[in-house]
C-alpha cells in the first residue's frame, strides 16, 4: 500500500440552476480529468445538486496569501466614493 | 515559513480573538501546531468510521427483504462512503495526505467509532443502526457543522443534510418490524437490546474522564460536552421507543421530574475501553476487511494512472 502511486487533487465546482455561477463544492482524487469529473459526480451530486461540474487541478490554481490580507484589500477600505452613500441626494429627487 | 517569538505571539493572539468571534479558520490561516494536530486527528477519525462503517450494513445489502428496502440500503450505504471523502478531503486541506490517513487507518494507528466493532447478525441491527447509530451520530454531528474549521464545517453542513434520510429509513424498518408478527417484533427487541448500549457510549468517555474537551471547546471545534450530547440523544430516543413499544434495556432508566430528563443506569466503561483498544467482537474483522479491500484494489489504481499516463503521451504525439 506505500507503494501507491498517489493519485493527483482535483478541486471541484458545481453549477446547482441555470443562471447561477459555479461554485466551490469541494476536491477530490483522480487518475485523469476525466475520471475527476465522473467522481464528482458521484460525490457531489448524488441528489440532483448539479446542472453542470467544472474540475481543476488543485496544484493549477494560484491564491493569494492571507498574509497579504492587508496589502491586497486595505487600498479598498478607505474608498468610500466608489459606494453610492457617499453622494448627495436632494429632497423631491426620486428613483436615484 | 519561521516566525520569531514576538510575531508568534501576535499570530496567536490574532489567532485566538478570532476564533473567539465565531469567525472561521481557513486552510491557508495562521493557527496553532495542536489547532491542526487536533483537527486532523478528529477529521480523519471521523472519515474512517465513515468508511468502516459501510460494513455491518453492507453485510445486508444483498438479503435485504424488498426492493424498497434495498434501495434505501444501497443509497445510505453510498452517502456513507461520499461522507468518508468530504471529510478525507478536508482533512487533506490541514497538509496531512490522503495515502497517510489510508496507512495510518490500516496500521491500526488511527482510530475510528467504536460502534462499528459490533456484529448485524440479523436484519433487525440494520433498522437499529439507522435510527440509532445514525440518530446518536446526527445528535454529535449538527454542533460542528459551526466548527471554527471552514472545510470541517462545510463539509458537516453537507453531512448533516444527507443524515436524516438514514435515521428516517431505519426507523421505519423498526417501525414496520413492531407492527408485524410477535417474531419480528422480538427481533427488533433483541436488536434494541444489542445497540442501546453501545450506542450510548458513541458520545465517548463521561465529561469527568474526556482528555481533549477543555482545549476543543474554547477551539469552537466542541461546543457541547459528551455527558449533554448523551443526554439529548436519551430524551429523543426514548420517546422514539416508546412510540414503538419497545423497551429500552435499562431498568434504571426512569423520567426525572426536577431535572426535565431521563436518568439512565451506570454505562459499563470497562466495555468501552476494551473495545476501543481493539478487543470488541469484530475489530480484526473490521480491519482485515478494509485491507483485503484495499490490497484487491491496488491493481485497479496502478492501471488508471498507466492509462492516464498513456493518454498524456498521446496528446503530447498529437501536440507535436
Ligand atoms: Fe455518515
Ligand atoms: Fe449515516
Amino acid at each position: 500500500m506505500s507503494d501507491d502511486k498517489g493519485w493527483p487533487l482535483y478541486e471541484v465546482f458545481i453549477r446547482s440552476k441555470q443562471g447561477l455561477a459555479h461554485q466551490h463544492a469541494g476536491s477530490l482524487h483522480a487518475a485523469d480529468d476525466k475520471m475527476a469529473l465522473e467522481n464528482a459526480r458521484d460525490v457531489y451530486t448524488r441528489r440532483g445538486e448539479g446542472l453542470s461540474i467544472w474540475v481543476v487541478p488543485s496544484n493549477a490554481i494560484t491564491a493569494s496569501s492571507p498574509l497579504d490580507k492587508d496589502m491586497l484589500f486595505d487600498p479598498a477600505d478607505d474608498k468610500v466614493y466608489r459606494h453610492p452613500t457617499f453622494y448627495d441626494v436632494p429632497d423631491g429627487v426620486e428613483t436615484l | 515559513m519561521s516566525h520569531s517569538e514576538n510575531e508568534l505571539a501576535e499570530l496567536g493572539a490574532a489567532f485566538d480573538a478570532n476564533v473567539a468571534q465565531e469567525k472561521k479558520i481557513e486552510p491557508k490561516d495562521w493557527m496553532p501546531e495542536a489547532y491542526r494536530k487536533t483537527l486532523v486527528r478528529q477529521i480523519s477519525q471521523h472519515a474512517h468510521s465513515e468508511i468502516i462503517g459501510m460494513q455491518p450494513e453492507g453485510n445486508w445489502i444483498s438479503r435485504a427483504p424488498t426492493l424498497r428496502r434495498k434501495v434505501g440500503l444501497l443509497a445510505k450505504v453510498q452517502d456513507e462512503a461520499g461522507h468518508g471523502l468530504y471529510l478525507y478531503s478536508a482533512a487533506e486541506t490541514l497538509g496531512t495526505s490522503r495515502d497517510q490517513m489510508d496507512a495510518d487507518l490500516l496500521s491500526g494507528k488511527a482510530k475510528y467509532s467504536s460502534i462499528f466493532n459490533y456484529p448485524t447478525p440479523t436484519w433487525a441491527d440494520i433498522g437499529a443502526i439507522g435510527w440509532l447509530i445514525d440518530g446518536a451520530a446526527i445528535t454529535n454531528q449538527i454542533p460542528i457543522c459551526r466548527c471554527s474549521y471552514g472545510p470541517y464545517a462545510r463539509a458537516m453542513i453537507r453531512i448533516c443534510k444527507e443524515e436524516s434520510f438514514h435515521q428516517r429509513q431505519g426507523f421505519e424498518m423498526m417501525n414496520t418490524l413492531c407492527r408485524g408478527t410477535a417474531e419480528q417484533k422480538r427481533m427488533a427487541q433483541d436488536a434494541l437490546n444489542r445497540w442501546w448500549w453501545p450506542s450510548v457510549m458513541m458520545f465517548g468517555p463521561p465529561d469527568g474522564a474526556s482528555q481533549h474537551s477543555d482545549q476543543n471547546m474554547a477551539w469552537r471545534i466542541k461546543r457541547f460536552s459528551n455527558d449533554e450530547l448523551r443526554q439529548r440523544y436519551i430524551d429523543m430516543t426514548v420517546r422514539q421507543a416508546d412510540f414503538l413499544g419497545l423497551d429500552i434495556p435499562d431498568t434504571d432508566l426512569k423520567w426525572n421530574e426536577e431535572s426535565g430528563h431521563y436518568d439512565i443506569g451506570e454505562i459499563d466503561w470497562d466495555e468501552f475501553w476494551k473495545v476501543v483498544k481493539g478487543d470488541g467482537p469484530c475489530n480484526r474483522q473490521r480491519l482485515a476487511h478494509r485491507t483485503k479491500a484495499h490490497d484487491d484494489g491496488a491493481w485497479v489504481r496502478e492501471a488508471a494512472v498507466a492509462y492516464s499516463d498513456k493518454q498524456r503521451a498521446k496528446q503530447r504525439q498529437h501536440a507535436a
